[in-house]
Parts: structure tokens; sequence; C-alpha cells
């Protein structure tokens, strides 16, 4: 036990030492070799720079600065005041909410995948599944029109795509901008109450422990992390656009 | 009287001597007994305990280091190294950034001409554009994997909330940063990934002329609004180069370095990069 112990693994190393010489010897070596690479890299490939800025001829496609493009791609399924502006600052907030919504104690200072599992699954998967491979898939497969193009095809700037999207109430058969509007607002309400109470009914035991507003805002932001996902399984597996039609927001 | 003959080692021997250390004490010895090492330094090195704290405590720069670190903050499989190589990688944008700004412009009619210039004509220009943009580049994936590390090892928890804070205000930072820098070469790339980027601003809730309820705020125009802010007009032109240029040498800079020194400070008051206080 004790040796499999991830906890005891670390504490076993309880013994300080010094920084001079272990830790500042380690760092030359690392900024050595950091800037020998750095180096080299810059020596064998040049930057980019294309022809002169000009307002009157627009790129097709036209990309963000890579590290944007995951959020840039999620625009093909929500409108921009949420993937440019609203999702953005979402994921700042909740990053910072982290320290706060996640009170484990254990797996303090280790690696461990056996003593928080949720929190190893939420935090992977939002980084490398709604990140990063996000960005691989705008770097790499998007191509004019922000269509999707294997690596093999030709990026054709004609490609026809047929628009038959269509927004979730009326796919349930509503026709009725009204009734529109009310099915699509219930669904949305419907998931996340159902969501919340599902979880609270789940997690009644850590209610006392973990507080209540505490596990209120984790579900909220699970629910629209998840929302996201089931957002894009929907556009692409079932052609749907919106799941609510209104006046001022779709979503 | 006639000099022993030099011994010519075999290979063998020569392997053990490197492998006990016997070599290495005797060029070491060689060394600091020499006359050139002796007259230039006066004293030698005592490895004691008192003076590896000294090192530390009375170097200006090194003393950001703690004293002594927990044995764990050693192992690369530990650290992945990340937060270090963030550092130095910005550091170097630092000197390769002042470097350019001496023979950069940040105006319409000047900047593309400016980067052929730096190119073509400006000595290692070329070389300090690369390494400027490829530190860059790099810095942003360090960050990132540098806080998937701190995640995996839980070093966000108590005593260290706050400076995970402080350290998602930094990966915040270090976008921004690398966004505006995407600007400054005034090419067709430059022009176009900043117009995408910043028409998501004409979509923010109430204060975006395109965003949703911007109707119930008096005067959101598309020449007044969040994007006309952030690029000081309706469109990606001069304004918004001098703008970006601004931000990315001085602003952003400034505050992000403030917030490193918390960063770095902090690590130390909460006792090492993690573990229980």
């Amino acid at each position: 036990m004790a040796a499999e112990d991830p906890k005891a693994k670390v504490e076993g190393l309880e013994e300080k030492v010094h920084v001079w010489p272990y830790l500042v010897r380690l760092e030359f070596l690392c900024a050595l070799f950091v800037t020998i690479g750095l180096t080299v890299w810059s020596i064998v490939i040049d930057a980019p720079l294309e022809e002169a800025a000009n307002p009157t001829k627009t790129p097709n496609p036209s990309k963000a600065p890579w590290y944007f493009l995951g959020l840039q791609d999620i625009l093909v399924y929500f409108d921009p005041w949420f993937a440019g502006v609203v999702a953005p600052v979402l994921i700042i907030v909740g990053l910072m909410l982290i320290p706060y919504l996640d009170i484990n104690p254990k797996g303090n200072g280790y690696y461990t995948y056996h003593e928080r599992k949720v929190a190893i699954w939420v935090y992977s998967f939002g980084f490398l599944v709604l990140w990063i491979a996000l960005i691989i898939m705008g770097v790499f497969l998007r191509g004019p029109g922000w269509n999707l193009f294997m690596p093999w095809q030709y990026w054709d700037p004609h490609k026809v795509v047929a628009l038959v999207n269509v927004d979730l109430p009326y796919a349930l058969g509503v026709r009725t901008y009204n009734m529109a509007m009310l099915v699509g607002g219930g669904i949305l309400s419907a998931y996340f109450a159902i969501g919340t109470a599902v979880y609270f009914f789940m997690e009644r035991k850590a209610i006392k422990n973990v507080g209540f507003l505490r596990m209120f805002i984790k579900i909220q932001l699970y629910l629209i992390m998840v929302g996201m996902v089931i957002k894009i399984v929907l556009r692409i597996g079932f052609n749907i656009k919106y799941i609510l039609v209104t006046p001022w927001i779709n979503i | 009287m006639a000099a022993k003959k030099p011994e010519i080692p075999t290979l063998a021997t020569l392997v053990e001597k490197i492998k006990s250390g016997e070599l290495y004490e005797e060029v070491k010895k060689e060394v600091l007994n020499s006359q050139l090492w002796t007259s230039s330094f006066r004293h030698g090195y005592a490895d004691t305990p008192r003076n590896r704290v000294l090192q530390i405590v009375s170097n200006v720069w090194l003393h950001l280091h703690p004293v002594k670190i927990h044995r764990h903050a050693l192992r690369i499989k530990f650290t992945w190294c990340m937060g270090g190589i963030t550092f130095l990688l910005f550091l170097s944008t630092v000197v390769t950034g002042v470097i350019l700004m001496f023979y950069y412009r940040p105006v319409g009619e000047y900047a593309y001409f400016d980067m052929k210039y730096l190119q073509y004509d400006v000595p290692f220009g070329m070389l300090m554009r690369n390494m400027h943009r490829w530190a860059a580049h790099a810095m942003v994936i360090t960050v990132w994997l540098h806080m998937f590390r701190v995640f995996l090892t839980g070093s966000y928890k108590p005593p260290r909330e706050f400076n995970w804070v402080i350290g998602v205000f930094l990966v915040t930072f270090t976008l921004l940063l690398s966004f505006t820098g995407y600007l400054l070469p005034w090419d067709q790339l430059a022009m176009w990934a900043v117009t995408v980027g910043t028409n998501m601003a004409r979509a923010t809730p109430f204060l975006g002329h395109e965003g949703p309820f911007q109707e119930y705020v008096f005067g959101v125009s598309p020449r007044y609004d969040a994007r006309s802010l952030l690029i000081g007009g309706s469109v990606v032109g001069p304004p918004a180069l001098l703008r970006f240029y601004v931000l990315h040498c001085i602003f952003i800079p400034l505050v992000a370095g403030a917030l490193m020194i918390v960063h770095f400070w902090r690590i130390r008051k909460d006792g090492g990069i993690s573990g229980p206080l």
C-alpha cells in the first residue's frame, strides 16, 4: 500500500534540499537548452510575412491567430455574442473559480487519478478536446467558407454546402414564432433545471460539506460545458441550428 | 635527471579515471592552482551550508528563490519545467522585442516597409524577428502546459488558490500579448486575423453594435462601441495599429510583469510550488 500510495511517494521525499546549487544549476541547464533550441529554430525557420495589409482584399478563409481557432470554430455552432464574448469570459471566470469549487483535499501536491477522477476528467476534456482538438481542427481542416476539408481534399472556394439546418422547435413540428420561443425556452430551462436537480439528488450527502452555492455554481458550469457538446452534436448529427430563438438572442 | 617519460594511458585506465572522478579532480586542481586563476580570484568558494544560503539571499536576482525547497520540486517528471520555461521565453521576447522597437514604426505608411527593412537590411534583423515570434508562440504553448501540470498535481489547492487566480490572469495576458503583437507586421495575415478576432467585440451584449440588447444602451454605433474602443475606429486601420502597439509594448507587459512578481512571490510565501503548507 505505502509504495503504491502516490501521496506517500511524495511525502517520502520530505527532505528539503538547498536551492544553491541543486535548483539553480537545473535552471541554468534548462535555460541553456531552451535558448539553444529557440536560436536554432529561429535560424532554420523564418517567421511569415505576407503581402502588405489590404483592406479591400479579404482572404478566404480568414483565420484568427491559431490559439483562438477553438473559439472561432464554435462560431459554427453559436452566435458571436456567445462564441466570441460570453464563452471566453466563462472560460476565464470558470478557471479562476476552480480552487474555490474543488474543495477535495486529496491530491494536493502529487499526481493522482484515483483520488480526483471527476476533476481530472473535466479539466482534461475541456483542455484537450474543447480547446486543443478544436484548435487543430480550425488550423488544418477548415478551408474556404470555413467549410470542413480533409487533409487530402482540395480547398475548393466554390464548395457547395446545402443549408438544411432548422431550429429545434421547427424540427419538433412547432410552426408559429411565439410557440417556438416558448418550446425552445422550455427545453433550455428544463435542461438546466433537471440537470441541477439530478446533480443535487445524486450528491445530496455532499451538500453539508461542500455547500449549496459552491455546488450550484459547479453544476451550472458543468451543464454549460456539456451543453456546448450537445449543441455541437445536434448541429452536426441532426442539422439543428438553434434551440431557442428570440428577437434578442438565439441559442 | 631526465624527466620521466609520460606514460600513454590505455583506454581502459582512461575510462576508469573518468568514471572514478579522478581525472576531474586532477584537472580541477591544476586549474585552481594555476597562476591565472589564483591571480583573478582572491579566495575559493567553500561549499558550506552557510555559503549555500548566502548565495541565494545575498544575490538580488537569485533571492526570488527560497533557500531550500522540497526535493520533488527538482524533478522534471513532476514540474515539466514549464513555468520556468514560460518565464524564460517571456524574457527572450522582451530582449528581442526591444531590439525590434529600434527599427519599427507603428504607422500605417511605414510599418510594413519597416518589416521588410528589418528582414533584409538590418544585421540579424530576421533572426531577431524570428526569435521574437517563435518565442511568443512557444510561450503560449508552455503556459498552457504549465497550467495543465499545476492542475494535475492539484497545486491550486490551499494555500495556493489565489496564486492560481493570478495564473489565470497571466494566461489571459499571454494570449493578449500574442494577439496584439500579431497585428504589428501589418501584412495580410496580421490585418485579417485581427479583423476576425476583434469582430467578436461587436457582438458584446449591451456594448457592441451588433450584440444583443444594444438597442437599450444609448449611443452604441459601429463607430462607438466595445470594438471601436479596441481598434480606434470601425475597421482595423492605422489607429488600430497604434493602439495595439502601445498595448503590446507598454501596457500589457507592465501589467503582466507586475502580476509575475506577485505570482513568483506567492510561490515562496505559500510554501513552494505544491503540497500543503
